[in-house]
């Protein structure tokens, strides 16, 4: 039910960014997604095909960037990118890593008539 | 045309939260969001804090369940002020829904007000409600793999309890590797072993918590 939500969120921010340069209709919603956000894509769709209907973003196309989880070593500082949940640093095997990026959940932009 | 938006999907849930704070704040009750899985004892933790400091500390409930009232009616004997929320099939409670239930709780008589939210371990970390801290409650039966399963939760955990730890000959519980975990995911977070059955570290988690409503 989370995609609920966020589908509403989603749709109200839409609307009030579409509302404020007058458009008639909105194409295209880009979203930026984290890896680690726990965000289904194929449900927030499902929802927006439902929830959309009659409003300006009617048949808009939904498009989700993905950001790979990405953290940082307290030990040495390197960056890197966390794959498979593995939390260890590739360059001194470190265990203790900040989450840097992979949390995101934004509309980068929106395309509109 | 393409118009940049750059804005968070949840950042109108978040102003709410920043406002349900500073409600808070202006009525000077300290607010922790008791995160777990369903089952692990945040209603447990709370009834047995509730029992021990009882007398010392005004407290105050939220209990957020997807249905029923049955917490709420548990906590209500305690004869502390309850709000149940009935999130109606959302799995996390949100920072509107908070809005309404602090509204019908009389904050002038609350120090410490718990927000029971909905048991699980994915949405409610999501979803800021506007408390000062988050702890979230783990117990030794789900198995200490959880925060590797569950990361995020445990990143912006302020406190994490381990409960059931009485259970820890009975069950393939490695405190040790749960708490490494932890602490790789989140260095700040305090971590502390608990049993509400048989209140075993529950002095521990008394302190931290008076310590906090000292130093609010």
């Amino acid at each position: 039910m989370h995609e609920l939500a966020i589908t509403q969120a989603l749709i109200g921010l839409v609307k009030e960014h579409a509302e404020k340069v007058g458009a008639k209709k909105v194409g295209r919603i880009n979203v930026v997604v984290g890896e680690l956000s726990g965000f289904v894509g194929q449900s927030v769709e499902f929802y927006f095909d439902q929830m959309s209907a009659g409003t300006i973003m009617e048949d808009a196309k939904l498009t989700f960037k993905t950001i790979p989880m990405a953290g940082r070593c307290r030990d040495c500082g390197k960056e890197f990118e966390i794959k498979e949940m593995d939390w260890t640093c590739p360059s001194c095997k470190g265990k203790s890593i900040e989450l840097i990026r992979g949390n995101e959940l934004f509309v980068e932009s929106i395309e509109v008539d | 045309m393409e118009i940049k938006v750059l804005k968070d999907i949840l950042s109108a849930n978040d102003q709410i939260a920043q406002e349900n704070r500073q409600l808070l704040d202006s009525k000077g009750v300290f607010t922790i969001n008791v995160m777990s899985s369903p089952g692990a004892g945040k209603t447990s933790l709370i009834l047995e804090t509730i029992r021990r400091l009882k007398g010392d500390v005004k407290i105050g409930v939220i209990e957020g369940d997807v249905s029923s009232s049955i917490d709420a009616e548990t906590i209500g004997k305690e004869g502390v002020p309850v709000i149940q929320i009935n999130t109606g099939g959302e799995c996390h409670l949100e920072a509107s829904m908070t809005y309404r239930a602090l509204s019908n709780l009389p904050l002038q008589d609350i120090e410490l007000l718990f927000i029971e939210n909905v048991g699980n371990l994915i949405c409610t970390a999501e979803f800021a409600i506007g408390a000062h801290k988050n702890l979230v409650i783990s117990s030794t039966p789900e198995g200490f793999d959880k925060p590797l399963k569950y990361p995020l939760i445990f990143t912006v955990a302020d406190i994490v309890l381990i409960n059931k730890i009485d259970l820890l000959p009975h069950v393939k519980f490695d405190a040790a590797a749960y708490k490494k975990t932890v602490k790789n995911l989140n260095e700040s977070a305090e971590i502390f072993e608990v049993s509400c059955t048989t209140g075993q570290g529950i002095d521990r988690w008394l302190s931290w918590l008076q310590n906090q409503l000292r130093n609010r």
